[in-house]
Formats: C-alpha cells, sequence, structure tokens
C-alpha cells in the first residue's frame, strides 16, 4: 500500500509541540465541521520572532501531522517570514498531499494566520 | 446476481490510481447502465422538444415520451401517474412537501415530529415549515443498536402532531423502519405521513399502497437513473389540497396581471420546463430494474451487506453502526476503525481504487447521537460482487496495519 508519506505518519504517532502555551501571545482554533476536525495553535511572540508555537487538536492523520509539522517549522522564525508561509510551502513541508484533503492538511495554517494576527502588534 | 449485469456499467471498467475501480458508494449515488444512457441520449436525438406547450408534432412525441416515464414510475412503486410528481430530487421534493403541508396543515402551536436518523433532506425543510409556521419540531430518539426508539415516538405523537416525517431506511444506520406500523400510528392522531424514500426505493420493492405514508420522495440517481430528476409521489386528494412549491409557466390554468388559478397535479408542482431527457432516462432505469426485479435485487443486496457485516464484526477493532441483522438494513454497512480518522480511511482506501465515503453523510445529529464526528459507509448496488467485498475488507485490514 502506498499510503501516506513516512513523515505524516511519523509525526501523526509523535506529535512535536503538542500542548497549550499558558503565556501564548496569540491564540487561535480553526475547525471543519464537516469531518470534526478542530486544531487550535497558540504562539508566543517575542520582539520580532516567534519564540513558541504549540497546538491541540483532534481530526484526521494529515490535519494533525501537519499541526505538529508546522509548529516545528516556524517555531523560532522571524514573525516577518512567518508571515510569508505560503500554502504551498507548508503542502511540500508534508510531503505532498491528495488533493482531497487539502482542506485538512491547510486547517492548522488558517489557524495559525489567525493567531498571529490575534497578537497585538508591538507599541 | 448475473455476472453480465456489470458489464452494462461502462464506468466499471475504469481504473483508479492504477487499480480496478471497487465502488462503494452507491448510497450517494449509483452508476448508470448502457440502457440509461442510451436512453437519454436517444431522445435528444429524435424526440426533444419542450412538454406540454407544444402544437406540432415533435412536441407531442416528446410529451409523450416524458408522461410515459410518469407511468413507468408510478407503476414502479404502484400508484397512479396523476400522484407522481417529477421533481429535481428527493430534496426538491421533501421541500415541496414542507412547504405545501406547511401552508396547507400546520398553525401556530402545532408539531412536526421528525427522527434522530434523518437526512438533513428530511430534516431542514421542516425546521423552516415550522419557524414559518411558529410550529414545534420534535424528533424522534434512535436506540443505541440502531433502531428507531418506538416508544419515544409514540410518546412524542400528540394530537398536535400535523406531520411525521421519517427515513425508510437510514443512509447511514442501514436500518429499515417499520413504515407501515408507525405510520398507523401517526394517522390514528391525525398526522400526515412523510416517507424519505431515498434509500429504499431504488433497493427494495416499495409499494406506496402497502407502506399506507400519505406523500414518499426518492431520486432518480440512486435508482440508476440520470441525476437532476426525482418524484414525489402523494395522495391524489392530498396533493390536490397542496399549493405549489414553484410558481411560473407550465402549472397555471388561467393568469391575470395580479392573480392566477393553479393547474392540478401533478401539473401544479412542476413549475417551468421540467427535467424532460432526464425523466426518460429515469424511465429506462425503472425499466432496467424491473427486468431484473427488485426481489432480486433486495436479494443482492442483503447477500452483500451479509457478507460486509460478518467480515466486519469479525474484526475487534472495527465498529458497526445500525441493526446486526443484514434483513433489517438497506444494502450498505457504516463503521469506524478505532482510533482513525474516517477520512483517512477512505484515502487510503482510494489509493488501492476503492471509493467509499467518509463524513457524516448528510445526518450531523445522528452522528452526534452516537459521539462521533464521522462514520465511514460502504453501499453497494446490483453492480457490486462479493468479490469486491473481499477486497475492501482485505484493503481495510492493510489500512488498519498501516495506521494502527
Ligand atoms: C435518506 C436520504 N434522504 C435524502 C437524500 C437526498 O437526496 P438528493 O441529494 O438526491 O436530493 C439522500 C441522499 O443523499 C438520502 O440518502
Amino acid at each position: 500500500m502506498t499510503g501516506y508519506e513516512e513523515i505524516i505518519l511519523d509525526h501523526w504517532r509523535h506529535p512535536r509541540n503538542k500542548g497549550r502555551l499558558p503565556d501564548a501571545t496569540g491564540s487561535a482554533v480553526e475547525a471543519n465541521p464537516l469531518c470534526g476536525d478542530v486544531v487550535r495553535i497558540e504562539v508566543k511572540v517575542e520582539g520580532e520572532v516567534l519564540a513558541a508555537a504549540r497546538f491541540t487538536g483532534e481530526g484526521c492523520a494529515i490535519s494533525l501531522a501537519s499541526a505538529s509539522i508546522l509548529t516545528e517549522l516556524v517555531e523560532g522564525k522571524p514573525v516577518a517570514e512567518v508571515e510569508k508561509l505560503t500554502d504551498e510551502d507548508l503542502l511540500a513541508a508534508l510531503g505532498g498531499v491528495v488533493k482531497t484533503r487539502l482542506s485538512c492538511a491547510l486547517l492548522p495554517l488558517r489557524a495559525l494566520r489567525k493567531a498571529l494576527a490575534a497578537h497585538p502588534p508591538p507599541r | 446476481m448475473d455476472e453480465r449485469i456489470r458489464n452494462d456499467f461502462p464506468i466499471l471498467d475504469r481504473t483508479v490510481h492504477g487499480e480496478p475501480l471497487v465502488y462503494l458508494d452507491s448510497a450517494a449515488t449509483s452508476m448508470k447502465p448502457r440502457p440509461v444512457i442510451e436512453a437519454e441520449a436517444h431522445f435528444y436525438r429524435e424526440s426533444y422538444a419542450n412538454v406540454r406547450r407544444g402544437v406540432y408534432a415533435l412536441a407531442a412525441e416528446a410529451n409523450e415520451r416524458y408522461e410515459e416515464a410518469r407511468a413507468k414510475v408510478a407503476s414502479f412503486i404502484g400508484a397512479q401517474p396523476g400522484e407522481v410528481v417529477f421533481t429535481r430530487g428527493t430534496t426538491e421534493a421533501l421541500n415541496l412537501a414542507a412547504w405545501g403541508l406547511g401552508e396547507a396543515r400546520v398553525e401556530p402551536g402545532d408539531e412536526i415530529l421528525v427522527t434522530e436518523m434523518e437526512h438533513h433532506a428530511n430534516l431542514l425543510p421542516w425546521q423552516e415549515t415550522a419557524r414559518r409556521r411558529g410550529a414545534r419540531l420534535a424528533a424522534a430518539a434512535v436506540t443505541p443498536g440502531g433502531t428507531l426508539d418506538l416508544e419515544d415516538l409514540r410518546a412524542k405523537l400528540s394530537r398536535r402532531t400535523r406531520v411525521l416525517a421519517l427515513a425508510h431506511v437510514s443512509n447511514v444506520l442501514g436500518t429499515v423502519n417499520p413504515v407501515a406500523a408507525v405510520a398507523a400510528e401517526a394517522h390514528r392522531v391525525g398526522a400526515i405521513v412523510v416517507l424519505d424514500a431515498a434509500q429504499s426505493v431504488p433497493h427494495m420493492p416499495v409499494n406506496v399502497g402497502e407502506l399506507e405514508v400519505d406523500l414518499l420522495a426518492f431520486s432518480g440517481h440512486k435508482m440508476l437513473g440520470p441525476t437532476g430528476i426525482g418524484v414525489l409521489w402523494g395522495r391524489a386528494d392530498l396533493l390536490a389540497e397542496l399549493p405549489p412549491l414553484l410558481t411560473g409557466g407550465e402549472m397555471v390554468r388561467e393568469v391575470w396581471l395580479n392573480w392566477a388559478t393553479w393547474d392540478d397535479p401533478p401539473a401544479r408542482f412542476e413549475g417551468g420546463t421540467p427535467p424532460i431527457a432526464q425523466a426518460v432516462g429515469l424511465g429506462a432505469a425503472v425499466d432496467y430494474l424491473t427486468r431484473i426485479g427488485m426481489e432480486a435485487v433486495r436479494r443482492h443486496g442483503e447477500e452483500l451487506t451479509a457478507r460486509a457485516l460478518d467480515e466486519l464484526l469479525a474484526r475487534p477493532h472495527v465498529t458497526v453502526y445500525g441493526p446486526r441483522d443484514p434483513g433489517a438494513r438497506g444494502a450498505l454497512v457504516a463503521f469506524s476503525l478505532a482510533g482513525i480518522h474516517p477520512h483517512d480511511v477512505a484515502t487510503l482506501l482510494d489509493q488501492e481504487g476503492i471509493a467509499i465515503r467518509a463524513g457524516h453523510h448528510c445526518a450531523q445529529p445522528l452522528h452526534r447521537r452516537f459521539g462521533i464526528p464521522a462514520s465511514c459507509r460502504a453501499s453497494f448496488h446490483v453492480y457490486n460482487t462479493l468479490d469486491e467485498v473481499e477486497r475492501f475488507v482485505s484493503a481495510l485490514d492493510r489500512v488498519w496495519e498501516a495506521l494502527r
């Protein structure tokens, strides 16, 4: 069976950065009511840098693996760079995702963008 | 089932991801046999014109084909042609029923009773009618075993109940509801009984006389027919009471600038140019199913469902929803694998060419009732084989091994 890419299975079985951030500066939940996928992304921005990102969620292997991979991808990066992350960037990091499941794969990124927008800009 | 039947469905020759297609999603929509595809094409090539308005020979011929299709559908369900309204599908048929009954029968303070196992198509129209008319919407419960809770249904039927709307066969649980018995109880309190027969008419003999319901809806595309065509059957005297949902051309007698008189049923409910070729195609589907025989269709569905149930129930990591007895179900099985999201199951099966549905199957309240956001569903029709059921379960074992 071709199945899922190894990276997806790995992150689904052993999620990284799963949990809450008590001192989060931004947080957002995105859900797909059609399949019941729910992902919360919390971020901590320090100065210009996304110092920490955590996720919690329930749903399919693709959405949960994607959340795990995404948090790894963005942690420690300048916020300006994270804001430029495209859908294609994330899909590439996942090793490609079948057409029918793009909305699962991109759910965490939608949450991340909302969490960053919810983060009050530095004065 | 005769092996040659499979050869009548050209699409079943194709491959998906390099594997022969195993199509197990007929509860969503069925594939089309050559005679149906040809009937529609033939009609466009030979007899096409608009119906009802033509004085010329070709229009008369087209009208004849359209009305022949109505007569075929009527005899298929043991009805009179004048009681068969062509709609776009089950959804439109149920909207028509809910609108019409709302106008004709439902007053503020009245009640409409549905069940927890309804497809959204047999729930939302009643929500809207209840809201519009100031009526109360109640829902009869489903038991943990996936059958209708008859005690709860009885308790919720009252003198204020104007309508009982329920599915003949649940599109998730597969449960065949005891329609005649339930209808008798509803009639005792004076309620109208509306049956969502989308999952029964395509798969088993259905006779409106025996069911004792007042209105009944189904779709052509789930019974080997075209999309865009469906049926609302109604008792003649009840149809005569109902106002139209769509107003416009072809459903009127006399039109003045500020008033109009409606035509009689069924024309009253077929405003605008109807799906003519699709009706002809549905007529051909009815012929095709009749040649096989609905008893044989039912037996085949039961045989495939029995095998699927046996295999699934033998696996401790599989949860099956609905009755265990294939005789008490339609030709479908909803299930889930422990700890694995249904979409992952469906995506991995797809890579082996096996098409099943994963999601809430337009029945969110029912899934909530069972505490799950979604489920997997395999469903069958005449072209499916025991071999395909076996391929499905062995692929399912590989999914389990890959994801457990
Ligand atoms: C039980 C039931 N009711 C209603 C419908 C709606 O049918 P359609 O989409 O053809 O209007 C379906 C099919 O999806 C169904 O399974």
